[in-house]
């Protein structure tokens, strides 16, 4: 990742008939980072991908690229190219000549589009299979291919739609870390739209997470994990025990009755808030060893941890542990200041 | 699954009946003598030597050369008018080629008299021209009348098969393309055309099977003399009542068109696997 900035959007909206799905989206995008765009569906993050690819067309705002305001470009005069969500390959052509596609249209020589579509299926690794017709290909090996015919063109940015929806879970897994792989290798900027968090959290540097045409919060996978900034990222993110709060002043939250210590400032004194705390961040203590009581409610073995609920006086808390608790006992729950964070309150929703 | 193919048997009765026995008795005649009477069958190849003779030759040939002239024009209009067809929402869709297909619930004949109302000496156009100034255009009784009659009856066989694939086409492949660099001219010519094949080789089949075929169209627009294959056919079955001749021709255009068919499907077949 590099501090130039590569595309940059300027208040961008996009209305369809009388709904408006982008409502406003700065943002900025820069060299060599795989930022993802995550969100529900609906969010408009699929509509900002195909804004940038040219596709669709902003209500209003700009798309800067290196600058220059490419909004009304066609989407064939672009520096980018897609990655489509159902691979979009053309059935009439094989491997070969689906990923010659781009280059032939430019009109590169033979030779040179020959020794780059050779190159580049080796990078997404299908060499030997240039003479093969593309339905005969399993659904990963076509998104390879999908993959090889957008980067034989070498783009400054790379657009991804969803690339790895189509995919069974194993799969899904190997071409996360394959991406990550070839994105290294060719040094460009990747634009991933998904809505898995755990795909985006992963593969990321940069994530954004969207809602309603509106960025969230835009961050590092640990800053949106660890730091969410709202209720909606909170709860996007994972599962959370989000609890409404009062911060009494700065380091200091109080919820359920108790006054707890925390590591945030800023805000104002007995400012409502809302806190997150991780199921994983909470340990289960002996009844007489913590502030907060409560009893076990369930538990559900989830292969490495126990999905643990504890009913509390004020609300349920969920917890990851490996360790086993009777439902019906009484415990204590715990948690350091740090694994306190505390967000601003959202009045909607 | 067994019970259900027998379910089938009353249409295989049915197809035996009505398709397979007159293929049969077609055979049949084309190559004995004496028409009706089956009771002296006498074999001879003469029907078909007879087709030979100069002047069914030239029946032939005129009638491929107005076949292919048809298939052309209704290729033309046919394929620009289902792709702009194509880019209309679901709904304006659905209204267009109902209004394409609408002149079919009128019968033929009745079409082409309109076309004779419209184009004879004293019809309506050339009444138009003789009151603008003009001298009359004689228009009937030639090849264009024809041409006409057959392409305003022939288009929508044209434009549904075209109109049909042009619809089937995924949208992100059009996308794709131009992702890729393809301006329209490529996009279309690379990608919509090449998806479009089936559909046009299917258009041109139909189109060019009814127009060899047909009789109604160049007696009415064409003239009395105007003899085309199914004339010639029409003529020996119901004037000269050479009823062996007439089945000879029958199926010697069969066989041309199933050649004509296999060839294109060929083609088509050879140039998806080229690519």
């Amino acid at each position: 990742m590099s501090e130039k900035v590569i595309i940059e959007l300027k208040g961008l909206t996009k209305t369809f008939g009388e709904q408006q799905v982008l409502k406003g989206i700065d943002l900025k995008f820069y060299e060599n980072e795989f930022l993802t765009l995550l969100g529900p569906s609906g969010c408009g993050k699929t509509t900002t991908l195909r804004i940038i690819a040219g596709f669709d067309d902003p209500s209003s705002g700009e798309v800067l690229f290196d600058g220059v305001d490419i909004s009304k470009i066609p989407p064939y005069k672009r520096e980018v190219n897609t990655v489509f969500q159902k691979y979009a390959l053309f059935p009439f052509l094989n491997v070969y000549d689906n990923v010659a596609f781009g280059l032939k249209i430019k009109k590169t020589d033979k030779k040179i589009i020959e020794h780059k579509v050779t190159e580049v299926l080796k990078l997404v690794g299908l060499s030997g299979f240039e003479k093969r017709d593309v339905s005969s290909l399993s659904g990963g090996q076509q998104q390879r291919v999908a993959i090889a015919r957008a980067l034989v063109n070498e783009p400054k940015v790379l657009l991804l739609d969803e690339p790895l929806g189509a995919l069974d879970a194993k799969l899904r897994k190997e071409m996360q870390i394959e991406l990550k792989k070839i994105q290294k290798e060719v040094g460009i900027t990747f634009i991933f739209v998904t809505h898995d968090q755990e795909e985006a959290l992963s593969m990321s540097d940069t994530v954004v997470v969207m809602n309603e045409g509106i960025i969230q919060q835009v961050g590092t996978p640990e800053d949106i994990y660890n730091e969410p900034e709202n209720r909606f990222v909170a709860s996007f993110i994972g599962e959370s025990n989000i609890i409404e709060a009062v911060m009494i002043k700065d380091l200091l939250v109080e919820f359920d009755g108790i006054q707890f210590d925390c590591v945030d400032k800023g805000f104002k004194e007995n400012e409502d808030v809302e806190v997150v705390i991780r199921p994983e961040d909470i340990d289960i203590v002996k009844h007489e060893d913590a502030r907060l009581k409560g009893v076990v409610k369930s538990i559900v073995f989830k292969g490495v941890h126990h999905e643990i609920v504890v009913e509390t006086e004020k609300r349920d808390y969920l917890i990851h542990t490996t360790d086993y608790f009777e439902p019906g006992l009484e415990v204590g729950l715990t948690f350091g200041p740090d694994d306190i964070h505390v967000m601003y309150r959202m009045d909607w929703e | 699954m067994r019970h259900f193919t027998k379910l089938a048997r009353p249409y295989i009765i049915w197809a035996v009946a009505i398709i397979i026995i007159p293929l049969l008795l077609i055979v049949l005649y084309s190559v004995t003598t004496g028409g009706n009477d089956l009771v002296n069958i006498q074999f001879t190849l003469d029907n078909f030597k007879k087709i030979a003779e100069p002047i069914y030759l030239s029946v032939f040939t005129k009638s491929f050369r107005l076949g292919v002239i048809t298939v052309v024009i209704c290729l033309l209009l046919g394929y620009t008018l289902a792709y702009i067809i194509s880019k209309f929402s679901e709904k304006a869709q659905n209204i267009l080629i109902l209004l394409v297909t609408i002149p079919m619930w009128i019968n033929t004949l009745l079409r082409t008299y309109a076309w004779i109302s419209l184009l004879s000496d004293n019809g309506i156009i050339n009444t138009m021209l003789n009151k603008l100034g003009f001298d009359s255009v004689p228009m009937m009784y030639t090849d264009f009348a024809v041409i006409i009659g057959l392409v305003s009856d022939l288009l929508p066989f044209m434009v549904i098969p075209i109109h049909t694939s042009l619809c089937k086409i995924d949208n992100s492949l059009i996308e794709a393309a131009m992702d890729l660099g393809a301006d329209r001219f490529h996009t279309f010519w690379k990608v919509t055309f090449k998806l479009s094949i089936p559909g046009v080789l299917n258009g041109i089949i139909m189109t060019f099977l009814l127009s060899i075929s047909t009789f109604v169209i160049p007696k009415l627009l064409g003239g009395g003399q105007y003899m085309l294959i199914g004339n010639l056919i029409e003529n020996q079955f119901i004037s000269v009542g050479d009823w062996n001749f007439g089945s000879a021709i029958s199926l010697l255009l069969a066989a041309v068109i199933l050649i004509a068919i296999s060839l294109m499907k060929r083609a088509d077949r050879e140039d998806t696997e080229e690519e």
